[in-house]
Order: structure tokens, then C-alpha cells, then sequence
């Protein structure tokens, strides 16, 4: 075992890790641990865009944005968080401009901006053109830029460490945060690093899904290494299902190709959006596309053999327009389905592509560990984090801002908190000794289990119970299989022992993560009697202002026989000028 | 190695590949296997799958991973051919496992895979990444302007001139075309294509004000006068980038001093 010092220690170098790297480097000795090499990461995935209300091509101002997001969001949105998400848009947009990012250009020279789904002119009047980008890979040109930008700051990475444990000291009954165990792939050594300040950026966890727009290594391994460690949880039932991923591979096709005029279709050639979202179309918000979608299909309107999937019909836009907006998902129809998109429609289904939930924090990116007391020394940004400017459904777009935006501030105010404070917490007496026993545990077992066999039906039940449409039978249903997951996983062995890039090991690790928050979800969606955003009920098909008008707290309890539950608990929702409504499109 | 039990193609009375009632067909994949920890030498290993031809490189392997051995090590993430985790070589020619489908390869012969070359193979197809990333840094690849005043809007650039390097601004990193290159696999000091191609995407930014700095280090002994253009990276590169071209055009500009 390995002990190493720093001020501030990031875990996780897609967008919201580099984004807080860029800014802790300066201020403070920073270390960042990630999984991936950092251009590995997700964040390179996105196509679509990043909001920001610059008004280059159109009239718009913040606080249109502001509305949208908590509109979009089904009223469960920090209202305070969205203002500022929507205000600091602009100069988030800017500054990646200025590190080199190259965004697509009006005819005037001014970065270019077109339309995405639920963002509007005048509370809802239009759709408005707010989406900066740069073609249809947005995503991959902010984590080029910033991994630019962290290489001309000099940012010291640790690549391929994989953080399995988050050092939590209790001082006066108030729990502080002493630093992170990582273990490196390429040796298989365990590394302490103790850290003034952490900062979680580790993503997403939409690998408990099987069709699905995330990476293989999206498996909420920071969401789980403090929820282990007795910190909440905060609205984990609320996942973002896609309407457009390419049928049973999950891949997504971004809500540009709609932007640009694309339309959904279904056996009959119908654009039934119209009948669904009157105003918005094709461009409602993601929750209500995704549930149109699957009405159609359950109403016999599906396309196929089997009535499975609907299109995406870019037909009758010019190939020019194609090459030009969306050349890379244009591809992604030509390699994996063989389809041409200038001439045939494109089959598509929802996929599971974003967890609105996650690590609670203030806007400051401080952690929280209840509903108000922040955890000294403890941070978290992007998708692993719930701030929240996302409540029950997030806008597209909203989530590169929302890394760049909280990002930095979880950066700065992180290295700030790390300057500030005098000496390091002491570290806790054997200090690596849960991750070596978990480590030797998996090495070491001669159960009958397999990794690829528990995650396979881990996410088959998903899919099945917890997706688009969920009742309280189906949510029972994926609680029961959860907890037998959970049970065969104590019996789960490995056939590889080895040290070098035991990568059978870190599946394995894995996937422990993916049951446990797969059953958080399971009992938060549960308990919420009512339907908002992405979590819709079809046992309480409306949503319910009076009792759940507030966010879901999940706490790991261990009882004194060591048996494990899940607690819920609740926290208000920040309401500052926007009174619900129902949500229209 | 355990073998796989349930032959559908049989089951369904064999049908040709391609048809409906069973896409599977029996394919042979032979991965050259090398683990430190267990033998210096490196060995061909042949696995049987059940595969839908339409599935992808990176399937098969997960498949073998998955329900034969464990053992089998490679990168990957996000399975769509943007991280750039998963060039390997493939029948001998460089590509992403996860954009390189079974039905594409002659999967009646077997299918071989191996890591790429001219980098240190760590454990069967990971490889040693860091002298290409040292490449890549060594070209200072990020923005440098000499304003001294940061704008207070964004800076402007006409649609052309950001047209003018779109090309190599879809680089994702994945090392197919620097380790396709022979000048690379001899001499292991060449910057390789892809940082050439990172420094393109500077060079011609009409944004960046470090275009002689960036051409003097490629003018080095190691820089692009060692291309010989053979055209393997540009064969090689999964995004489809011009890579020679990118190539020519700074030899041309170090040469001309215009960009
Ligand atoms: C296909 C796709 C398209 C999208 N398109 C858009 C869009 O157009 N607009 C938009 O706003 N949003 C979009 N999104 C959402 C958005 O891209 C993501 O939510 C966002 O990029 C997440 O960034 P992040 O920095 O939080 O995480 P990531 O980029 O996923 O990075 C996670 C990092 O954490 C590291 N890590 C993980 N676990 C560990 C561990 N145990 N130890 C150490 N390191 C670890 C990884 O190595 C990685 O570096 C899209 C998402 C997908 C999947
Ligand atoms: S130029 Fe192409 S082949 Fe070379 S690293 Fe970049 S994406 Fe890969
Ligand atoms: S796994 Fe990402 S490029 Fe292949």
C-alpha cells in the first residue's frame, strides 16, 4: 500500500473532473484519479449540445432558461441552482471558447445555436435556438478542450486508478471527509490519498440498464463509495430514458437530429407527436417523447415484425444539412444497422441515458450529509451529483452546461476550502483495510457465481420493471430480484487472479456497485406515489404536489446484526419565483 | 476452455447466415494472449462462438470474457467508437473492435486479434500508452494566443476558417494510425500521425497565434519530414480522417511558412 498527500484530489476526468481540475491546479496541489485515461471518458459521447441563453441567433435572455430548465424539470428543480446554472451559462460557454473549443459559426462569425427539445422563447411560446455546438459532437470537443487545457495547466493525473472507498472521520459528530483508496489497474496496488479536499466527477451509472446510451464503465462507482459510507442519496428514482437510441444496441441519436428537422414516426407514417406535444412536436421534453413513443408501440403502432421500435425519419432533409449537423450519428445508422439515413428511416427505441439523481450537494458542490449539513472537505459535480438543476427530468444540453458550470465551482471552491484549512485530517487507522478486504474476497472465492451472469439479469429486470412505465407491482417485482442479485453476488468468484490489468476483478467490483444502486432506485421509485419527470407511475399517473413536492433522501442502514436496509427520508424543494404548473408541451 | 453447448444454427436446420429464424453462425476467433505474470511468450489462442454476424469485434471478445475466460484483458468503454479505448489489430489491419463488425470480416476463416503494434504490450491487447500521449503533448496541443486582454465575447471565426481544420478537430486519440505507421514501428522517436494531426488542428485554427512554434518542433528530426507517406494511417484511422493529407499540409506549410 501507497500513501500519497494532496491539497485537493479529483475523482474522475470527464467534463465536470477536468473542468474543477483546470481551476483546483491553480489554486491548490491537485491530484486526479480516473478509471479512464481522461479522453476515454463519457462526456466524449454527447452530440447534441450545451444550452446557454447567448441570444447569437435569436432573442433570448437567462431567465427564459431558468424557467425552462424547472418546467422541464417537473417543478422538482433547486430553483435557486437553475438561476444560476442559466446565468453562469454564458460565461461557461465563453470561456470554453476561449481555451480553444471550436464551436460552429453563424455567417456573422458568433458561435452558432440551434434548437433542442424543451427549450423555449418566452416561458413556452416557441422553441428557441439556445444549443451551442460543434457539429454533432459537442461532447467530444469539451472533452478534447479540456483535456487541452489540463494538459497546458500541467494537471497531474493518475490514469487507470479506479477509487473503490471514500475516508469519511467523524470530528465532534460532524463527518468529514480524509481522502479516497484507489486501486491501480496496472499493478493491482493500493493507493491511499489523502486530500485536504475531493471532489467527486466519476458520472453516471446507466449500466444497470441493458439498452442504454452509457458507456460499459458507467457504474456509479463514487455514488456508491460514499453511500457506503452512510451519505444520502438524493432522488435516484428519477432516470432520463431517450427517446432516440438505435433499436436493441441502445447507441443515441442525439435530439439534434429533431433540432434539425427530423420527425418521429410510427408503423403508419404518422408524426404522432402532434398528437401528444401540440406545440413542441418531436421537441417536447425527453420523458414525454419516451412515453409517446411506448404508447404507440403498446397500442399496436410499432414498426417491425415484432412492433418493437418506431423511426426517426431524416428522409427529407437535404444530405448537405446531414453531412454538415449530423455527420457522426448519420454514421453510427451506416455501420451498425446498415441503414442509410439519407433515404430510409431510422429504427429507434427509448435507452436509458441519465441519472438526474445523485450525491446531494449545495451549489457550491459541497456534499451533503442531510438534508442541510454540508460534509467538510467533500465534493461532487456533473452526473454523479445532484444539485438539483435537473429535478425530475433534465433538459438536453443542460448537462454539458451543468458539468461545466458546477464543475468549476466545485473546483474552485474546493481548492479555496483546501488553502484555507491548515493540516490534513488524520487518516483513519488502517486506512485501505475495506477495499484490501473486498479486493482479497473476490480474488479468493471459489463461489459458483458469474459476474456476466448477475449483470445480465440485473438489467434484463430493469429494463422490465423500472424503465418508462413503472407500477408498484412491477417496482416490487425489481426490489425482490434485486435483493437475490445481491445475495448470489456474496457467492460471485473470478478466474482471473493475477495483479497486472485484472480487469475480471474490477467488473466484479463493478457490478457490486450496479446492485446497490440499482436497489436504491428500486425503493425510491417505490415510495413515490405519484408521477413526475422521468418517473412516471402508472398506478398514480399524475403528479402530486401535496405529498411529494420534495426530494428523495436514501440512507444505507446497517443494523446491529449487520443486516442492511435502505431509509428514506425527504428534503424540500427550493422554490424561489416559480410557482408549479402543469407541465405542457 | 469451455465449449459452447447450444448450436442454434443447427437447432433451426442450419439456414444460411442473414436469415431471420437464426442470424447465429459458428466463428473462430484467435487472440494472441500474453501475460508477463505467467510466461515471456506470447501465444495464438482460438475461441468458438455463437455469434450474430451483425455484432461487433468488441462482442465476441466481451463474449469470451464473459462466459469462457475470464483472463482475456483489453480496453474498452463506450462500445460506439468515439473513446478511441479499443484499437486493436484486427486480421491484421488496425481498427476499433467496437466499430468493426463480425460480417465484415470473412468470419469463415478465423479472425485474428492482437494488439497494436509499436507500442509495449502490457497484457494481451492493452499496450503501453503513454509514449503516444507524450507525443501528443509534445506538440503543445491547446490553444495559444498572444492577446493580452481576454475578450469579453467570444472570439469570431468565420464559418471557412472553421471549416479549414474540421477535419482534425474528430481526432479521438485511439492510436490506430501511429501504430500502423512503419517509420513508428522502426523508430519509436517519430511524433507518429497522430500528434501531426493534433498539431494540424493548431496549426490551421485561425484563432492560434503558435503556428511557427508548433512548425519548428515538427521540423525536428523526429517531426514529419520522417513520413513517407504511405498511407496506412489514413487506411487505419476510425474517424475517418485524412490523416496523409493532414500530413502534407504541414510539410507544405513548413516549407511555403503560410497557414
Ligand atoms: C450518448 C450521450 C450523449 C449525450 N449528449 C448530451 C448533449 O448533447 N448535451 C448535454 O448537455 N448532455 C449530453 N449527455 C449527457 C452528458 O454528456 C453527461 O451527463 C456528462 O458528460 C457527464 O459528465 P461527467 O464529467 O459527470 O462524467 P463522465 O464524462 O462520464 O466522466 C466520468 C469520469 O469518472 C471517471 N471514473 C468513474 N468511476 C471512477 C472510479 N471508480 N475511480 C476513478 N475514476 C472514475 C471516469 O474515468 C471518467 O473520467 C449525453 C450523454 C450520452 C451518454
Ligand atoms: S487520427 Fe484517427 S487513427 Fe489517428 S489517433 Fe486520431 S482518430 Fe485515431
Ligand atoms: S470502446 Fe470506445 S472507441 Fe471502441
Amino acid at each position: 500500500m501507497k500513501i500519497h498527500k494532496y491539497d485537493t484530489v479529483i475523482v474522475g476526468a470527464g467534463g465536470a473532473g477536468m473542468r474543477a481540475a483546470i481551476e483546483a491546479t491553480k489554486r491548490s496541489r491537485t491530484a486526479v484519479l480516473t478509471k479512464l485515461y481522461p479522453t476515454r471518458s463519457h462526456t466524449g459521447a454527447a452530440q447534441g449540445g450545451m444550452a446557454a441563453a447567448l441570444a447569437n441567433v435569436e432573442e433570448d435572455n437567462w431567465e427564459w432558461h431558468t424557467f425552462d430548465t424547472i418546467k422541464g424539470g417537473d417543478y422538482l428543480v433547486d430553483q435557486d441552482a437553475a438561476e444560476i446554472l442559466a446565468k453562469e451559462a454564458i460565461d461557461s460557454v465563453l470561456d470554453l471558447e476561449k481555451m480553444g473549443l471550436p464551436f460552429n459559426r453563424t455567417p456573422q462569425g458568433t458561435i452558432d445555436q440551434r434548437r433542442f427539445g424543451g427549450h423555449s422563447r418566452n416561458h413556452g411560446e416557441a422553441p428557441v435556438r439556445r444549443s451551442c455546438y460543434a457539429a454533432d459532437r459537442t461532447g467530444h470537443m469539451i472533452l478534447q478542450t479540456l483535456y487541452q487545457n489540463c494538459v497546458k495547466e500541467g494537471v497531474e493525473f493518475f490514469n487507470e486508478f479506479y477509487v473503490l472507498d471514500q475516508l469519511i472521520v467523524e470530528i465532534d459528530g460532524v463527518k468529514h471527509s480524509a481522502g479516497v483508496v484507489a486501486y491501480e489497474l496496472a499493478t493491482g496496488e493500493i493507493h491511499v490519498f489523502q486530500a485536504k479536499a475531493v471532489i467527486y466527477a466519476s458520472g453516471g451509472t446507466g449500466k444497470f440498464f441493458k439498452v442504454t446510451s452509457n458507456a460499459h464503465t458507467l457504474t456509479g462507482d463514487g455514488q456508491a463509495a460514499v453511500y457506503r459510507r452512510g451519505l444520502p442519496l438524493e432522488d435516484m428514482e428519477f432516470f432520463q430514458f431517450h427517446p432516440t437510441g438505435i433499436w436493441r444496441m441502445g447507441i443515441l441519436l442525439t435530439e439534434g437530429a429533431r433540432g434539425e428537422g427530423g420527425i418521429l414516426r410510427n408503423k403508419d407514417g404518422e408524426r404522432f407527436m402532434e398528437k401528444y406535444a401540440p406545440v413542441m412536436k418531436d421537441l417536447a421534453s425527453r420523458d414525454v417523447v419516451s412515453r409517446s413513443i411506448y404508447t404507440e408501440i403498446r397500442e399496436g403502432r410499432g414498426c417491425g415484425p415484432e412492433g418493437d421500435h418506431v423511426y426517426l425519419d431524416l428522409t427529407h432533409l437535404p444530405p448537405e444539412q446531414l453531412d454538415a449537423k449530423l455527420p457522426d450519428i448519420t454514421e453510427f445508422a451506416r455501420t451498425y444497422l446498415g441503414i442509410e439515413p439519407y433515404t430510409d428511416p431510422i429504427p429507434i427505441q427509448p435507452t436509458a441515458h441519465y441519472a438526474m439523481g445523485g450525491i446531494p450537494t449545495n451549489v457550491q458542490g459541497e456534499v451533503l450529509s442531510d438534508n442541510t449539513t454540508v460534509v467538510p472537505g467533500l465534493y461532487a459535480a456533473g452526473e454523479v451529483a445532484c444539485v438539483s438543476v435537473h429535478g425530475a427530468n433534465r433538459l438536453g444540453t443542460n448537462s454539458l452546461l451543468d458539468i461545466n458550470v458546477f464543475g468549476k465551482r466545485a473546483g474552485v471552491a474546493a481548492a479555496e476550502y483546501s488553502a484555507k484549512v491548515d493540516a490534513h485530517i488524520e487518516l483513519p487507522e488502517d486506512p485501505a483495510a475495506q477495499v484490501v478486504t473486498q479486493v482479497e474476497r473476490l480474488r479468493n472465492s471459489t463461489g459458483t457465481e458469474r459476474v456476466a451472469a448477475i449483470r445480465l439479469e440485473l438489467q434484463e429486470c430493469m429494463d422490465a420493471n423500472v424503465m418508462v412505465f413503472r407500477t408498484e407491482q412491477t417496482i416490487k417485482t425489481a426490489v425482490e430480484k434485486i435483493a437475490e442479485l445481491r445475495e448470489r453476488y456474496l457467492n460471485v468468484s473470478i478466474q482471473d487472479k493475477g495483479r497486472r490489468f485484472n480487469t475480471d476483478l474490477l467488473e466484479a467490483v463493478e457490478l457490486g456497485n450496479l446492485l446497490d444502486l440499482a436497489e436504491v432506485m428500486a425503493v425510491s421509485a417505490l415510495a413515490r406515489k405519484e408521477s413526475r419527470g422521468g418517473h412516471y407511475r402508472e398506478d398514480y399517473p399524475t403528479r402530486d404536489d401535496v405529498n411529494f413536492m420534495r426530494h428523495t433522501m436514501a440512507y444505507r442502514e446497517v443494523g446491529d446484526d449487520g443486516t442492511e436496509s435502505i431509509r428514506l427520508d425527504y428534503k424540500p424543494v427550493v422554490q424561489t419565483r416559480y410557482q408549479p404548473m402543469e407541465r405542457k408541451y | 476452455m469451455a465449449t459452447p453447448t447450444l448450436d442454434k444454427a443447427d437447432a433451426a436446420g442450419a439456414p444460411e447466415p442473414g436469415f431471420a429464424d437464426s442470424p447465429y453462425i459458428t466463428a473462430t476467433f484467435r487472440v494472441r494472449r500474453f501475460n508477463p505474470e505467467i510466461s515471456a511468450e506470447s501465444v495464438w489462442e482460438d475461441f468458438q462462438l455463437e455469434i450474430d454476424p451483425k455484432e461487433r469485434v468488441l462482442d465476441a471478445l466481451h463474449k469470451i470474457k464473459w462466459d469462457q475466460d475470464g483472463t482475456l484483458t483489453f480496453r474498452r468503454s463506450c462500445a460506439h467508437g468515439i473513446c478511441g479505448s479499443d484499437a486493436m489489430r484486427i486480421n491484421g489491419k488496425n481498427r476499433l473492435a467496437c466499430k468493426t463488425l463480425i460480417k465484415d470480416l470473412n468470419p469463415e476463416k478465423p479472425i485474428t486479434v492482437e494488439a497494436i503494434k509499436g507500442l509495449t504490450v502490457l497484457k494481451d491487447l492493452v499496450v503501453d500508452m503513454d509514449p503516444f500521449f507524450q507525443a501528443y503533448r509534445d506538440v503543445m496541443p491547446f490553444l495559444i494566443t498572444k492577446e493580452t486582454n481576454e475578450p469579453t465575447r467570444e472570439r469570431l471565426q468565420s464559418a471557412e476558417d472553421r471549416e479549414r481544420f474540421d477535419d482534425t478537430t474528430k481526432c479521438i486519440l485511439c492510436a490506430a494510425c501511429t501504430s500502423s505507421c512503419p517509420v513508428f514501428w522502426n523508430d519509436g522517436q517519430y511524433f507518429g500521425p497522430a500528434a501531426i494531426v493534433n498539431a494540424h488542428r493548431f496549426i490551421f485554427d485561425s484563432r492560434d497565434e503558435a503556428g511557427e512554434q508548433r512548425l519548428e518542433i515538427l521540423n525536428d528530426k523526429d517531426g514529419v519530414w520522417r513520413c513517407r507517406t504511405t498511407f496506412n494511417c489514413t487506411d487505419a484511422c476510425p474517424r475517418g480522417i485524412e490523416v496523409t493529407k493532414a500530413i502534407q499540409e504541414v510539410k507544405r506549410a513548413l516549407i511555403t511558412r503560410r497557414f
